[in-house]
């Protein structure tokens, strides 16, 4: 499955790991191996959602993320894959997923 | 019957009964992603009547009861692995998908599905509803967390979302127990065969993947009135506390002392009050009965056997009452986030990090407690490194030993002892082994694939008595059935080598009994590391269980079978170089000398290939460890002050 759906990967592209406690940030792909995308989709983190990052271990890592209602903490690591959709840019329209 | 829509699912035929015959049991499946509930609702709807087996061939637990639909009539319950989709890319999917899909040898095709989702988290769980109903099984959708829907503001409209879905819908709370006469209802109508099923009006997504189902749920949810709740409160405020980046880690700490010293100290008194009373009624048994051999196995090998397992219940029962505690409070997934970092050095992850401090109490709960570890690798790893923390059945050989060899004087000034220092370093001495084993293991065969670590964090709610009470009554029944079957085999076989050849009407003396010939038969492997033939059935006997050599050695010796025992440790001191004294604690600390953990490490990973890996591993690693131990200690003390240790 290809979850990259604009620009390819820019090195200056944000990620869920350059999100401050209270800032959110709209998911735009996930640069992970499919499998492993998909258990992420599975726990709410699908492109077009809205993600806050939310509290974290002391040091930092791993840190919690609010998504789709729910909190959900990832690794550093991991949340470096989970890349930001261009602030500028205006969200895509088709994926409301308010619920 | 309605028309059926084209899902993925197929047309399957939907009599709820298909071969007709009462002799088949009424099969219902409770499916629901992980954390929806799915497990509370099970015991709820179950009670006691409930039996754990592994699924054929896979490590997945299979949770079956019966639930009393009638005064006469019984559904059987099965619970499957929470999964939030069909995929069957991990192992709890595609048993589950077997199950559903009716492939599961063994177990007969669900005659009704009972769907659970979490209803404060509506959008996301309903995404699993999706492939559930294209099943075309007769399917009650369950919504747990009715209490915490309402507390926070939320709603739905119940009637609209059965439309929607084209299933009965029940809005419930396991934990309360609210709603639940809804289910048993439904559960009833199934049985009878008066439930049939419906189209929805929404029609399911043809395609199944995330994102779609996602919008598909999120327009379900939409026109069923959905108000997704507002944030949880008080998990926020709570966790601003438990994850602050100095408090937190002060209460982490705090909290795991406290579990720590009440599972080490606190059951201490329960235990050696038990411990009294299994030894009086022995030897009030023994005074029942009459002299001969049927006395002595009934008191020697059956009683004193179990009861060996029987004395560490109050210790894992309060382990179990601690971690059901966490569990079911929210704050284990604290913990568990707080411990990450650290755990991730020895390549294992947080969750890892309570079964591991259980393990100090006993390995048995601990390996048990893995279960919250979703990661089959990192489950593995944790087990396979478990019984290397120090338990509480090495303690009294520890203690023993070091009594009986190392002379009491300070290290540290008033501080430390050296008889402490020595026990301190065993401690070490396990836990550096089990570091370094879970490093290799990482880093070898259970290397993580991709799998990353992800841990959700479940709102802070009051753990329920009910849910506790079942947790513990399951959990101790697991232990004392398993490891107290194997027990009392191995304490009949070794009282059985203990009492045979039979020489004109009476046991043989030790060392002339089938025992005491594997002692001689074995004294030249374990010679090099120190030890003589007594020693040898010591470790035999110790096989059952770790504590177990005292009471053997006191045979062997003619002493009362205590620690505490002067006379025994004069006996040991006679018997032992100081070499073959640290070797035997160095074997003690390796090796795997405990049917239940191996029973039970046969049981959670569903074979026998991981306890043998498990045995032979420790097994050569005690060895290894005594050889050099034994050596090292003789090239010191023929030279050095060391002598100045001893005791005698």
């Amino acid at each position: 499955m290809q979850l990259s759906f604009k620009k390819p990967a820019g090195r200056f592209a944000r990620s869920l790991e350059d999100l401050h406690p209270g800032e959110e940030g709209v998911l735009d792909r996930l640069d992970l191996p499919k499998d492993v995308a998909r258990r992420l989709m599975e726990l709410g983190f699908l492109p077009g959602h809205r993600i806050t990052r939310a509290l974290a271990a002391p040091g930092g890592d791993p840190r919690v993320f609010r998504v789709d209602g729910s909190e959900i903490a990832l690794r550093r690591e991991t949340a470096a894959r989970l890349r930001l959709r261009d602030q500028a840019a205006p969200a895509s329209p088709g994926v409301s997923l308010s619920a | 019957m309605s028309e059926c829509h084209g899902g993925p699912g197929g047309v399957a035929s939907l009599e709820p009964s298909r071969d007709g015959s009462a002799a088949r049991p009424h099969v219902i499946a409770l499916v629901g992603p992980p954390n929806s509930g799915k497990s509370t609702l099970f015991n709820r709807l179950t009670g006691l009547r409930q039996k754990v087996a592994n699924f054929p061939g896979v490590t997945v637990e299979q949770h079956t009861g019966r639930a009393r639909v009638e005064a006469d009539r019984e559904v059987m319950l099965v619970d499957l692995p929470g999964v939030y989709s069909l995929e069957a890319r991990s192992e709890d999917e595609r048993v589950t998908r077997d199950v559903l899909y009716g492939e599961m040898p063994g177990v007969p095709r669900p005659d009704a599905v009972l769907l659970i989702l979490d209803c404060t988290n509506l959008g996301r769980h309903l995404i699993l509803a999706a492939p559930i109903l294209s099943l075309r099984l007769p399917t009650l959708v369950i919504l747990n967390m009715a209490d915490d829907l309402a507390s926070r503001g939320g709603k739905v409209d119940v009637p609209l979302l059965a439309a929607q879905l084209g299933a009965p819908v029940a809005l419930i709370s396991a934990f309360t127990g609210e709603g639940v006469d809804r289910v048993f209802q439904y559960i009833q109508g199934t049985a009878a065969g008066r439930i049939k099923i419906k189209a929805p009006l929404a029609e399911l997504p043809i395609l199944q993947d995330i994102p779609k189902c996602r919008t598909w749920a999120a327009r379900i949810g939409e026109k069923a009135h959905y108000h997704a709740p507002a944030p949880p409160l008080w998990t926020r405020r709570l966790d601003s506390i438990f994850l602050h980046p100095l408090l937190g880690p002060v209460i982490f700490v705090v909290v795991v002392v406290a579990v720590f010293q009440t599972i080490f100290s606190g059951a201490r008194p329960i235990m050696d009050g038990l411990q009294i009373a299994i030894q009086s009624t022995g030897a009030w048994l023994g005074s029942l009965l009459p002299e001969g051999l049927m006395k002595s196995l009934l008191v020697d090998g059956v009683w004193s056997g179990v009861g060996s397992v029987v004395v560490f219940l109050p210790q894992i029962l309060l382990l179990f009452l601690f971690i059901g505690i966490l569990e079911d409070s929210g704050y284990l997934a604290r913990a568990a986030l707080i411990a990450d970092r650290t755990m991730r050095r020895f390549g294992l992850q947080g969750k890892s990090f309570i079964p591991l401090l259980s393990a100090y109490a006993c390995a048995v709960p601990a390996i048990m407690a893995t279960r919250t570890i979703e990661n089959k690798r990192d489950r593995i790893a944790t087990i396979m490194i478990a019984p290397f923390m120090t338990c509480s059945a090495r303690l009294p050989v520890y203690t023993l030993i070091i009594a009986a060899f190392i002379r009491e004087r300070p290290v540290l000034g008033p501080f430390l002892g050296s008889q402490s220092a020595a026990l301190l370093s065993l401690y070490v001495l396990g836990f550096l082994a089990a570091v370094i084993t879970a490093r290799v293991l990482k880093s070898s065969v259970l290397k993580s694939g991709q799998e990353p670590f992800m841990l959700e964090m479940p709102p802070y709610r009051w753990p329920t008595l009910t849910s506790l009470g079942l947790r513990l009554v399951d959990r101790s029944l697991i232990f004392l059935k398993r490891a107290g079957t194997v027990i009392l085999v191995v304490a009949v076989v070794l009282w059985c080598l203990a009492n045979v050849p039979y020489h004109n009407g009476h046991p043989p003396k030790i060392e002339e009994s089938a025992a005491g010939m594997i002692g001689h038969a074995i004294e030249p492997l374990i010679a090099p590391l120190g030890f003589n033939w007594k020693i040898g059935i010591g470790l035999i006997s110790s096989l059952a269980a770790r504590e177990v050599i005292i009471g053997t050695l006191g045979t062997i010796y003619g002493m009362e079978g205590t620690s505490q025992s002067v006379g025994l440790q004069q006996a040991l001191h006679r018997e032992l170089s100081l070499g073959g004294a640290v070797a035997l604690l160095v074997f003690f600390a390796f090796a795997m000398q405990c049917m239940s953990t191996m029973a039970v490490v046969r049981r959670e990973t569903g074979g026998l290939k991981w306890p043998i890996i498990q045995f032979s591993y420790m097994t050569v690693l005690a060895w290894g460890g005594g050889f050099l131990a034994n050596h090292i200690i003789h090239a010191m003390s023929s030279g050095s002050g060391l002598q100045a240790f001893l005791r005698f």
